[in-house]
């Protein structure tokens, strides 16, 4: 691997020349008590362009978008806005100023319309503080209608029945329709829970708003999507800004050089190591979202586990881990029967799962990696009841080591770690289970490209020691570099299955969406 | 790289080893800790400013010995809370511990062990009736406890035809409890610092105490890496169920009879005020036994030193509220919690 100095070779300046309409962050650094989360960071956000952000997990992505959302104030610097700085001391300024984030996911009340969730605090009222629904009615015809929603938007859904989509959508309305024009809106990886018809329809906005004069900031870690939309893009660092390219003037692998500072295969390629022995044998399984599984995976195997969004992967990965009740069908772990609907029981027999929302589903924000790392061992750990201290810490500190987290130490609570960190975190706990099966579930999800590549190693490691592995993602190249076979889902069955030989994005999107090509037929079951 | 290349601007000798010995420390007590101790200390300042009397020997142990039942409550209220439940019927149970106690010694022909074994065994089923209604019943810990708060004030009142029962004070045993000493310090005192230093051992050092922080701090993940939930939340609610029962014996012990009512009511209100105060995160997952012992201490020497001044018990209870408020918005502060989006 030859190391590059992308600050001398391959970046301009990181300095633009002011400009008069847009956004700009003009010398900014934040600095968290020791930590210093951005150095000097000064970039354009013209309007009319989308400006893309790129950047390993803790490389200040997401400390730059709070500092333009006023949800940090910066150490220096400071944000203007066409030319003028202006003051943002809270998101309630920065929403004042016309500057918007959508975030992955979007605040929407479930109990109220499509209409009332967009005009959310400003509802058109009649006399006597009643709503005024005819009017509420005209308003969100209207606007989705300016703002081309009108076909994949029905106002009159309830919050509670939007897809994730739909959410964002929402909030993008909100964003639109608000006192303040938005003039500048920051996308945070908006595409990580769509499906791809929706990102389609996301884009397409996308670009509507940029042919408005809006400034669009889009942070993502997928490069096709960055080199679809973005006019510009912009690098980060370790909090620096180490480069800002037309995206015309660019390619992938000069981004990935630009954000990990070293040589970077994109596409994974794994030694195969799988065994004859069956490990985990699923058979028949029905629970309420997934009907009919059959699942067989053998010692040293990855089992790529694809579907659009609510295929029921996650339902079958929580069904197995024992957290959904099981209806009927069997599932066996080394020939004898899996316990159901105790997670605990789960682990004892030998699988784990790193479930999909590493915050939600996994992490103990407020404590530190060590906890985190032995919460699912600590009976090996104790002495009559008590942790052994020492044995815990070189435990923790070992696979802080091995999967390399970046942290001062494992004393540091784990909500300050980024995205990709915490995801180590979470296979920490599993690898230090040693479990005979482990199920990761989107292991990959927003984290960035050089802690992705770090834990595809990791999953080829554990199979070669002979793990059972189901990987659950939504990311085609990944699962198709990662897997030995793919098992494609669709509203809770298995449609096919593809060897490695079979596999191609095309073959996987044809099961995940068999229905949709012939709505009557029940596709191929394996 | 600013590290390497901007030397500490302090002198090589001395002075450079002390902010780096005092952070720890720091850390080791923790800030919330820290400022507990200084209203503590301005309290007492400011009442023994007051009133010769307040800083003696005699008042001291007044206070400690007022601030036991209390303390023994709040201790396991900070149990519950860090699992990200809450118990609101510890007063009650403490007050049907207390009959309970009484009567029992008195059937069993004085024995007060009887009595106490009674009261504990009560106690414990009470507790685990929370939690299984808690667990399986998915009740609301506040909806199940408020209830519980009325319906077992209630069944101490049934027990004991809403009177004083029973006399104690002629059995040795329940004299040690209630006005014995033990190297100058209170029995009651001594018990509190036994199960205080019990649960604080249970909840720092076990993995019990792991997985309890670990409820609290994110349920699902804790399921998900194995924890039985279920069993814990009942064994947590038992827990308070027993505790409360020996506050509830203290309280005949001091009283000198069972008390259905008196003397145990409005301590809920105290426990988890001390809780909130010493550092507990109303949504579970933080919160340590010293930090609400110090608030014990703290909210006992302010009520001492109120009644000692004379000021009306009316305003006593407005304090009591007020500080409860006040300690759940400062948490609120420090954490930044709920900061976003509302009005400023």
């Amino acid at each position: 691997m030859s190391r590059a100095h992308p600050s001398a070779s391959t970046s301009r300046p990181p300095a633009d020349p002011p400009s008069a309409a847009g956004a700009r962050v003009e010398g900014i650094t934040k600095r968290f008590g020791a930590v210093q989360a951005l150095n000097d960071v000064t970039l354009d956000l013209p309007g009319g362009r989308v400006t893309a952000l790129m950047g390993e997990n803790g490389a200040g992505k997401s400390t730059l978008l709070k500092i333009l959302t006023g949800d940090h104030r910066p150490t220096e610097g400071r944000v203007l806005l066409d030319g003028r700085p202006v003051d943002l001391r809270s998101p309630a300024d920065a929403r004042a100023a016309g500057i918007r984030i959508i975030p992955q996911e979007p605040e929407i009340v479930p109990h109220v319309s499509v209409a009332e969730n967009v005009y959310t605090g400003s509802l058109p009222r009649r006399a006597g503080r009643r709503l005024d629904r005819a009017e509420l009615r005209r308003r969100i015809v209207a606007d989705l209608d300016r703002l081309g929603f009108a076909d994949v938007l029905e106002p009159d859904l309830l919050g509670s029945q939007l897809t994730p989509a739909q959410r964002q959508l929402v909030e993008i309305m909100r964003a639109l329709t608000g006192r303040t024009a938005a003039r500048v809106i920051a996308f945070d990886e908006p595409t990580s829970s769509l499906s791809e018809h929706e990102v389609d329809a996301l884009f397409a906005l996308i670009n509507r708003l940029r042919d408005q004069g809006v400034a669009v900031v889009h942070v993502s870690h997928r490069m096709q999507e960055i080199f679809r939309l973005a006019d510009r893009i912009a690098v980060l660092r370790d909090g620096a800004l180490v480069g800002v390219q037309d995206a015309g003037a660019t390619t992938e692998s000069d981004l990935v050089r630009l954000m990990v500072g070293r040589d970077l295969s994109t596409v994974f390629v794994r030694r195969p190591v799988v065994t004859d022995r069956v490990v985990l044998d699923v058979r028949d399984l029905t629970t309420d979202r997934v009907h009919g599984i059959d699942l067989r995976i053998r010692a040293g195997e990855v089992v790529g586990l694809a579907g659009l969004i609510g295929a029921g992967r996650s339902e079958l990965a929580l069904a197995l881990a024992g957290d959904l009740p099981v209806r009927s069908g069997s599932v066996t772990l080394d020939g004898r029967p899996l316990p159901s609907g105790n997670p605990g029981a789960v682990i004892r027999a030998g699988l784990g799962l790193a479930p999909e929302e590493r915050k939600a589903q996994a992490l103990f924000l407020h404590r530190t990696i060590r906890d985190n790392t032995s919460i699912a061992v600590l009976e090996r750990l104790r002495r009559f009841r008590f942790v052994r201290r020492g044995a815990e810490r070189d435990l923790a500190q070992e696979y802080t080591d091995r999967l390399r987290v970046r942290t001062p130490s494992v004393e540091h609570e784990v909500r300050k770690l980024s995205g990709g960190n915490q995801q180590k975190v979470v296979l920490a706990r599993w690898l230090a289970r040693k479990p005979k099966v482990l199920i990761l579930d989107e292991p990959t999800r927003g984290i960035d490209v050089g802690a992705k590549a770090e834990i595809y190693r990791i999953v080829a490691d554990l199979a070669e020691q002979g793990v059972a592995l189901l990987v659950i993602s939504s990311e085609l190249p990944e699962l198709l570099g990662l897997a030995d076979r793919i098992v494609v889902m669709q509203n809770g069955r298995t449609t096919g299955e593809l060897n490695r030989a079979e596999a191609t994005e095309e073959a996987v999107l044809a099961l995940a969406m068999a229905d949709d090509i012939s709505p009557s037929a029940p596709g191929a079951t394996s | 790289m600013t590290a390497a290349t901007t030397p500490p601007a302090v002198s090589d000798h001395g002075g450079r080893h002390r902010p780096a010995a005092r952070i720890p420390v720091l850390s080791a007590v923790g800030g919330q800790n820290l400022s507990l101790i200084g209203a503590l200390v301005a309290v007492l300042t400011v009442f023994g400013l007051l009133n010769d009397n307040y800083l003696s020997l005699t008042n001291m142990q007044v206070i400690a010995e007022a601030a036991t039942i209390t303390g023994l409550l709040a201790v396991v209220q900070t149990v519950v809370i860090i699992c990200g439940g809450l118990d609101i019927s510890v007063g009650s149970q403490a007050g049907v511990a207390s009959v309970v106690s009484a009567m029992a010694f008195t059937s069993a022909g004085s024995n007060a062990f009887a009595g106490m074994a009674a009261a504990v065994a009560v106690g414990l089923l009470i507790g685990v009736l929370n939690g299984a209604i808690i667990v399986y019943g998915r009740v609301n810990p506040t909806i199940a406890t408020l209830a519980g708060l009325a319906a077992y004030k209630g069944l101490a009142q049934l027990l004991s035809d809403g009177r004083a029962q029973g006399y104690v004070l002629n059995d040795a045993v329940f004299v040690f409890l209630g006005r014995g000493r033990i190297a100058g310090l209170p029995v009651m005192v001594w018990i509190l610092i036994a199960v205080a230093l019990a649960v604080h051992v249970l909840l720092t050092c076990t993995d019990i105490g792991r997985n309890i922080y670990a409820i609290g701090g994110n349920d699902t993940a804790a399921r998900l890496a194995g924890i039985n939930i279920n069993k814990y939340l009942v064994a947590v609610y038992a827990l308070v169920g027993a505790v409360a029962a020996v506050a509830g014996i203290l309280l005949t012990a001091r009283t000198g009879s069972g008390q259905p009512t008196s003397g145990s009511e409005g301590l809920e209100l105290k426990a988890i005020t001390a809780s909130a105060l010493g550092g507990c995160a109303l949504k579970g997952g933080k919160g340590t036994v010293g930090g609400t012992l110090l608030a014990v201490a703290l909210l006992g020497a302010l009520e001492n030193g109120l009644t000692v001044q004379g000021i009306n018990s009316f305003w006593q209870n407005v304090a009591q509220g007020a500080l409860l408020v006040v300690a759940v918005v400062i948490q609120q502060r420090r954490t930044g919690e709920r900061a976003v989006g509302l009005p400023a």
